[in-house]
């Protein structure tokens, strides 16, 4: 077993500049795959959909040591999560069939998912309804189907539970889209049949008392296409966990991320692939900017290889960028493999910062302060915004950064010590 | 025409063991139409000089005055100083990840300008001045001064005087670590933006070479933090020959 366990972690304050960052802007490492060994996986977590075996976590634990415990409004604990103080509203394609069913309906755990930690098993378990979506078999949806939850109150905390089906060979995009204030705990399970492609994104813009705990796993079938999105700006704290494997050879996944802390905010994102089948390919791209006292955001990327997964290609990429001082990012990339027999295995993490160096620059050219950080950051996220590639909310999240943004400005920019 | 006045002119930095003054009172006036080379050894105050007229927050101006055209330049902000005219071709230039120089270049003219460009004439504009000065066509799509040699990192800076067009520019050192077809695509970059007859410069060098290749109308000479010496290209000359000795005491 080979473990690369890389924590790329950067606190920023008045004197952590170097004058390689400062200079360069970025600072990165970046190594390939190990040699082949067996065992088990440093990965293991409990699995179970037993809420009682999963103890209460404390935040010592490896999973929760980054999350601040004492915010999470006891989802993790005990709080009940009977409160329904959200709407729900949905867009679809005509084709797409969105229905809200009991929670035994069979399409629930169809993706083979297993609570991994306790909100998620309580969230399961306490869940009275699913959102079902489902593609066709052989539907070529034309516009994206959107769901948007609007919670109404962050007093009560609730349980959700969503499964999106995209049956063989149909192509769709869906949209899931948060907002308002809630204390939410959820499971998305996303599943995709023989040659299907479906891009999913989820889009945390959360009023900032909200409180979100996601676990989203993803199957990927057969040949099947997947392009899975996270996209976080508000919230007091969010933490997606994204696990994903195959349901048979030859899927492709593309994983992107894309978050904006601000002051306060907590926004952590894991995510762990199991390349459990051969001949598979993921490609993990997150990339976030921070601002303002105690933005705080955590990047954990797992990539686990397992002996079968023999000619598969993995890589991940995590790039964060500090646009002023007293924000922490942390960034911690693992991966883990077993076979050798595999086309391509890497990861790489980058924290830079938009420095006074850079500010002076710009400006030095005419350029206002603020539309200098603007500049920076839109350079920053469109190559990721691209990727996602849904034109109909490639121009809102644009203009959700620059929002964002507008709320940082006047900050002064992130100190660099050198000149 | 028009003017940029330097009186009197005192800068400090702060330092650990607190604020050191670097320029001691500096003169100094620059017409439109005129190059003044500036020359002086190391840490004589050169590039102080430069990135104070600037704004660089890190020097701080204790007294004097810099006006361009009776504006009082120091009460301007960085950008303010950039769209009143100045233009400041460093000699480190900033790497800036994720701003590839095509936009760069467009948010820049804009912001001196007030107003976009026309999208088919700045195209033309750009496509030609990177042509003059030898730089590669892939080089608009890279990330701006990111991963650029210190020869394209200087050729990048004359394009941007080109295109800004600004009325006065501070060279500081635009001439070091260039070999000499460098050198001389450079200089020939900066005497296009003379031609006119309508421009300032400020060319700060340490070495003489570059003013073979472009000619100062008048010299001066820094020596701890103030002019020691002044004259026209001749004095030039006698540097050339025996360098700063006769300034500094030793050869420097």
């Amino acid at each position: 077993m080979t473990t690369a366990n890389i924590p790329a972690s950067t606190e920023e304050r008045a004197s952590a500049g170097t004058a390689q960052q400062a200079q360069h802007g970025l600072t990165e490492h970046s190594h390939g795959a190990g040699a082949p060994d067996h065992g088990g996986s440093a990965f293991d977590t409990v699995a179970s959909f037993d809420v009682a075996d999963h103890v209460v976590p404390r935040g010592r634990e490896e999973e929760w040591r980054f999350t601040p415990m004492a915010r999470l409004r006891g989802l993790h604990d005990d709080a009940p999560l009977d409160g329904h103080d959200y709407e729900v509203s949905v867009d679809a394609d005509p084709r797409v069939v969105v229905e809200t069913v009991e929670a035994t309906d069979p399409r629930r755990g169809s993706s083979g998912y297993v609570p991994n930690d306790r909100p998620s098993a309580r969230a399961w378990a306490e869940a009275d309804k699913v959102l079902a979506i489902t593609v066709p078999a052989d539907v070529v949806a034309e516009k994206p189907t959107v769901v948007r939850l609007r919670g109404l109150s962050a007093e009560k905390a609730a349980a959700g539970h969503v499964v999106i089906t995209a049956e063989r060979f149909s192509q769709s995009v869906v949209v899931l889209e948060h907002e308002g204030s809630a204390a939410f705990a959820d499971n998305i399970e996303i599943v995709t049949h023989d040659g299907a492609r479906l891009t999913l994104v989820s889009l945390q813009d959360w009023a900032d008392d909200s409180v979100h705990l996601s676990h989203h796993h993803v199957s990927v079938g057969r040949d099947a296409v997947v392009k899975h999105a996270v996209v976080s700006f508000g919230g007091d704290l969010v933490r997606t966990s994204v696990t994903l494997d195959y349901a048979a050879p030859g899927g492709d996944a593309e994983l992107l991320g894309l978050y904006f802390a601000d002051s306060g905010q907590h926004l952590e994102k894991r995510l762990f692939v199991d390349h459990n089948q051969p001949n598979c390919r993921s490609n993990v791209l997150y990339k976030g900017a921070l601002q303002g006292a105690k933005a705080h955001t955590v990047w954990i990327g797992n990539v686990l290889i397992r002996p079968a997964a023999e000619g598969i290609s993995t890589y991940e990429l995590n790039r964060n960028l500090v646009l002023t001082d007293g924000a922490r990012a942390d960034s911690v990339p693992n991966l883990e493999i077993e076979t050798g027999e595999i086309e391509g295995a890497g990861h790489a993490s980058a924290t830079g910062r938009f420095d006074d160096e850079q500010l002076f620059y710009l400006m030095a050219r005419g350029i206002p302060a603020d539309e200098a950080r603007r500049l920076v950051v839109r350079g920053f996220f469109t190559e990721l915004i691209n990727k996602i590639g849904v034109p109909e909310i490639a121009e809102r999240l644009t203009a959700t950064v620059e929002r964002e943004l507008a709320l940082g400005e006047g900050l002064p920019a992130a100190t660099s010590t050198t000149h | 025409m028009s003017t940029l006045e330097i009186r009197d002119l005192h800068v400090s930095v702060e330092t650990e063991a607190g604020p050191k003054e670097i320029l001691r009172g500096v003169d100094l006036t620059v017409n439109s139409g005129q190059t003044h080379a500036i020359m002086g050894p190391n840490g004589s105050g050169k590039s102080t000089l430069a990135y104070s007229l600037a704004g660089h927050p890190k020097y701080t101006v204790t007294s004097g005055e810099v006006l361009l055209d009776g504006e009082d330049v120091l009460a301007m902000s960085v950008d303010e100083r950039a769209r009143a005219g100045l233009f400041l071709a460093m000699q480190y230039p900033v790497e800036v990840p994720g701003v590839s120089v095509s936009n760069f270049l467009r948010t820049a003219k804009t912001a001196v300008d007030g107003e976009a460009p026309k999208l088919r004439t700045w195209v033309k504009d750009v496509k030609e001045a990177m042509d003059k000065l030898a730089i590669a066509d892939d080089f608009a799509e890279r990330d701006l001064n990111t991963g650029f040699s210190g020869g394209e990192k200087k050729r990048h800076e004359i394009l941007q005087l080109e295109l800004l067009n600004p009325k006065f520019a501070v060279l500081d050192e635009t001439d070091s670590g260039l070999d000499i077809d460098a050198l001389r695509v450079v200089s020939d970059g900066v005497n296009r933006f003379t031609a006119g007859g309508d421009k300032g410069v400020l060319l700060i060098t340490h070495y003489t070479r570059i003013l073979r290749y472009i000619k100062p109308d008048f010299v001066h000479v820094f020596v701890a933090g103030r002019v020691a010496e002044e004259g026209g290209s001749e004095l030039a000359e006698k540097l050339e020959e025996k360098g700063y000795v006769d300034y500094v005491g030793t050869p420097a």
